[in-house]
C-alpha cells in the first residue's frame, strides 16, 4: 500500500450531506474485476450530463458545469472537503478507489460511515473526523480564495491552514501506523497465525459444527 | 480488554469475547471469522491479491460464494447460464468468479444451481449462517445474519481479501445499541414498516459506531424472516451490524436446515446457543424505544431512507426545517424527486413497482404480495411490476403454492433469483423521472436506474401500489378483501 505521511494540495467542495457510495460511484462502474480505472466516474451522475456506461471515452461526454470538481479553480484539488456521514451506504471499495483514482489523499468531513471509513485506511487514503463548526469555517475560507490548500500531516496528526493555524485530528495509533509506513495489513495479521492457530484449535473443539459443514 | 466473566453482557459483549483472538495495545483486536460469504462484485480484486501475493485461502469450507447481482431476472436469458449474459462486462465478472471458486476450491452455487439467491437469502435458508457466528461479506447487507443471533457486517474488499489469506479481521469492539420495540403490531403492519420507522426516528447516521440489538416484544413476535428484514437494514441506519437474541423461534427456524448441525451435535450446539441473549440489566450506551401500535405501514419519499413517512402522512416541507444542511437536503430531494412539500403520500403515482432484494423476497414477504395481489389487476398506468425471488429455493417453494400464477394473473412478472432492480446492475432498471415502489432497502439518486425515484415499502404496500397505480394503505384493501 501507498504510504502516506504530509500532504498539500488544493482543497475541493462535496457540499451535501450523507453522501452514499453509489453516488461516489454508480453501480455500472462496479462490473469491472480490476481496482484502478475508476477515477473518471468519481460522482459519475453528478459530474456528467449523461449517464455513464463503462469502457466509454469520458473526455468525449458532456460536462455539468455546475458541479464543483468541473471548476477550473479546483482542478487538480486532492483535498476533499464534505459533509456529515460521508460514504454511506453500500460496502463497495471502488468508492475510495474512485477518490484515489482521481487524485484526491484525504478527506475532511464532520463524520463518516464505518465501513468507508475503514475502507479508506486500506488505500492510503486519509478519512479525516474535525467538528462540525471547524468543517463549516474551511468551507467559507475555500469559497473565498481560489487556490485554498491545506496541508495534511499525519505524523503529527494535524492539518495546516493557509494561514499557519493547525486543527489537530485523531487517528488509531494501529491505522496510523499502518498508513505512515504504506504497511500491508495481512502480512501483520500472519504475524500472529500461531495465534490465529491456537484460538482456531480451541473453536473446533468447543463448536466442531462450525468446521467441514460446507464442503 | 474482554470483559471479566462475571460482568454483565449484552449479545454483542459475548459475539465479540467468543471470537476474540487477540487484544492488542492499540485498542484494535483480531477477530476470528467463521463464515466467509462472497459474491461476484466486490471478490474479484481479492482473489487477484491473493494470486499477486502467492497466498491461499487460510480455510476454504468457511467460504462459500454465489453470483447474485449482475445475473440477469429475465427467464430466457437466465436459461442460457452464464454464457447466455447478454452484457459482457457483467459476463466476464460471473465467470470471475466461478473461475476464482474452482481455482482456489471454495464451494460455489452456480448461476442456475439450485442453491444460487441473494447472498443474504441463501445464508440462513442453507444453514451455512448460523447463530453464534461472525459472518462478513463484502456487501454492507450481511447485516441481516444477525436475525440468527450472529455477528455479521459487511466488509470491504480489501477485508475480503484479509479475511481469505487470515480468517480474522482487524476490528475496533464498537459501542452497543439497544432498539426495543414494545406492544403488538397493528394488522398490516411489517417487519419492514418497523424498521424504516427506526430509521426515520435515529436516522442513517444513527447507529453510526454501534452495534444495534433490536429487541422488545413486538421483535420477538416478529417470524425470522421479519427478524431477517429488521437486520438487513440496520445498515442505512448507519450500524454495520444488527442482531436479535436467540430464541425458540430461531431455533425452530434453523433446525433441519441443509447445514445446520444434526443429532448429537445439535443438542450441542443448542446448549452453546442458549446464552446468546443479552444479560438481564447488561449496560446499552445508547438505548431507543418505539411503540408498537405508534407503527404505520411506511412510504419513504426522499432519498435517504430516513427520509420516510406514514402512508397516512403529507410529503415535508423544507420551511418547518430548522437545521441548514437538513433544509437543503430536503429541497434537493424533493426536487430530484420530482414531489411537493405538502402533497399527499397516497397521490404519488407509479410507473413501476419491485417486489425483491435480501430485504424483501423471501417466502413469507411473496406470500405476504400474492394475498393483496390475488384476484386484482395492476392498474394500467403501472408499466411494469417485477417480482424477484431471492433464492431458488424460495423460487420453487413460491411456485408450489402457486404464488407466480397470481402474480402473473395480477399482470406482474415473475423473474428469477437475483438482486435486480434493487442496485439496476442488471437490465432491470427505471427510466429518469420514473417513480418505483420498491421492497428494497436503498433510494438514493439513480440506485435504481438514472434518474429514477425510489420509494421503499413493504412487500404488501408495493403489490396494493400495483393494484391502486398510487400508493394506499393496504390496511383499506386488506379489509376488503
Ligand atoms: S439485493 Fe440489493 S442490497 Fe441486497 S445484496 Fe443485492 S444489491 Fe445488495
Amino acid at each position: 500500500m501507498r504510504a502516506f505521511t504530509k500532504h498539500k494540495g488544493v482543497a475541493a467542495p462535496m457540499d451535501r450531506a450523507n453522501v452514499d457510495t453509489d453516488l461516489i460511484i454508480p453501480k455500472q462502474f462496479l462490473k469491472s474485476i480490476k481496482r484502478s480505472g475508476f477515477g473518471p466516474n468519481l460522482f459519475d451522475e453528478l459530474r456528467y450530463l449523461d449517464e455513464g456506461q463503462p469502457g466509454q471515452d469520458h473526455s468525449k461526454r458532456p460536462i455539468n458545469p455546475d458541479f464543483p470538481l468541473n471548476h477550473p479553480r479546483y482542478q487538480g484539488a486532492s483535498v476533499l472537503l464534505a459533509r456529515k456521514n460521508f460514504g454511506c451506504g453500500s460496502s463497495r471499495e471502488h468508492a475510495p478507489w474512485a477518490l484515489d483514482g482521481h487524485g484526491f489523499r484525504a478527506i475532511i468531513a464532520p463524520s463518516f460511515a464505518d465501513i468507508f471509513f475503514n475502507n479508506c485506511f486500506k488505500n492510503g487514503l486519509l478519512p479525516i473526523v474535525l467538528e462540525e463548526e471547524i468543517v463549516d469555517q474551511l468551507f467559507t475560507e475555500m469559497y473565498a480564495e481560489e487556490g485554498y490548500e491545506l496541508v495534511v500531516d499525519l505524523e503529527e496528526q494535524v492539518v495546516i491552514k493557509p494561514n499557519g493555524e493547525t486543527l489537530a485530528f485523531e487517528v488509531d495509533a494501529f491505522r496510523k501506523h499502518c498508513l505512515l509506513n504504506g504497511l500491508d495489513d495481512i502480512g501483520l495479521t500472519l504475524e500472529d497465525a500461531d495465534d490465529i492457530r491456537a484460538y482456531e484449535a480451541k473453536r473446533r473443539e468447543q463448536a466442531p459444527w462450525l468446521f467441514d459443514a460446507v464442503k | 480488554m474482554g470483559h471479566p466473566q462475571n460482568k454483565k453482557q449484552t449479545l454483542y459483549d459475548k459475539l465479540w469475547q467468543d471470537h476474540l483472538v487477540k487484544s492488542r495495545d492499540d485498542g484494535t483486536a483480531l477477530i476470528y471469522i467463521d463464515r466467509h460469504l462472497i459474491h461476484e462484485v466486490t471478490s474479484p480484486q481479492a482473489f487477484e491479491g491473493l494470486r499477486l501475493a502467492g497466498r491461499k485461502p487460510w480455510r476454504t469450507d468457511s467460504v462459500v460464494a454465489t453470483p447474485d447481482h449482475n445475473v440477469p431476472s429475465h427467464v430466457e436469458e437466465r436459461a442460457g447460464g452464464i454464457e447466455g449474459i447478454v452484457d459482457e462486462v457483467s459476463r466476464i465478472q460471473v465467470k470471475t468468479l466461478n473461475e476464482n471458486c474452482e481455482d482456489f476450491g471454495i464451494v460455489e452455487f452456480g448461476i442456475n444451481d439450485p442453491g444460487q439467491g441473494i447472498v443474504h437469502v441463501i445464508g440462513p435458508e442453507t444453514g451455512a449462517t448460523l447463530p453464534g457466528m461472525t459472518v462478513v461479506c463484502g456487501d454492507s447487507h450481511t447485516s441481516t445474519h444477525g436475525a440468527l443471533g450472529a455477528l455479521a457486517h459487511g466488509i470491504g474488499t480489501s477485508e475480503v481479501e484479509h479475511v481469505m489469506a487470515t480468517q480474522c479481521l482487524i476490528q475496533k469492539k464498537m459501542k452497543n445499541m439497544l432498539v426495543r420495540v414494545d406492544g403488538e403490531l397493528g394488522p398490516g403492519v411489517t417487519a419492514k414498516d418497523v424498521v424504516l420507522a427506526i430509521i426515520g426516528k435515529i436516522g442513517t447516521a444513527g447507529g453510526t459506531g454501534y452495534a444495534i440489538e433490536f429487541g422488545g416484544s413486538a421483535i420477538r413476535s416478529l417470524s425470522m424472516e421479519g427478524r431477517m428484514t429488521v437486520c438487513n437494514m440496520a445498515i442505512e441506519a448507519g450500524a454495520r451490524a444488527g442482531m436479535v437474541a436467540v430464541d425458540d423461534v430461531t431455533l425452530e427456524y434453523v433446525k433441519g436446515k441443509p447445514y445446520a448441525p444434526k443429532g448429537e451435535m445439535w443438542e450441542l450446539a443448542v446448549a452453546n446457543w442458549s446464552r446468546l441473549h443479552s444479560d438481564d440489566g447488561a449496560h446499552f450506551d445508547a438505548v431507543v424505544e418505539l411503540k408498537a401500535e405508534e407503527i404505520e405501514p411506511q412510504v419513504s419519499w426522499g432519498t435517504s431512507p430516513e427520509m420516510v413517512v406514514p402512508v397516512s402522512a403529507l410529503v415535508p416541507s423544507p420551511a418547518d426545517e430548522n437545521d441548514a444542511t437538513k433544509k437543503a437536503g430536503i429541497e434537493r430531494a424533493l426536487e430530484y424527486m420530482g414531489l411537493e412539500a405538502g402533497q399527499k403520500i397516497t397521490d404519488i403515482a407509479l410507473d413501476r413497482v419491485f417486489i425483491g432484494s435480501c430485504t424483501n423476497s423471501r417466502i413469507e414477504d411473496l406470500r405476504a404480495a400474492a394475498a393483496v395481489a390475488k384476484g386484482r389487476k395492476k392498474a394500467d398506468s403501472v408499466k411494469q411490476v417485477l417480482v424477484v425471488p431471492g433464492s431458488q429455493a424460495v423460487k420453487a417453494q413460491a411456485e408450489k403454492e402457486g404464488l407466480d400464477k397470481v402474480f402473473i394473473e395480477a399482470g406482474f412478472e415473475w423473474r428469477e433469483p437475483s438482486c435486480s432492480m434493487c442496485l439496476a446492475m442488471n437490465a432491470d432498471k427505471l427510466g429518469a423521472g420514473e417513480h418505483c415502489a420498491s421492497t428494497s432497502n436503498r433510494n438514493f439518486e439513480g440506485r435504481q436506474g438514472y434518474g429514477g425515484r425510489t420509494h421503499l415499502v413493504s412487500p404488501s404496500m408495493a403489490a396494493a401500489a400495483a393494484i391502486a397505480g398510487h400508493f394506499v394503505d393496504v390496511r383499506e384493501m386488506q379489509e376488503a378483501a
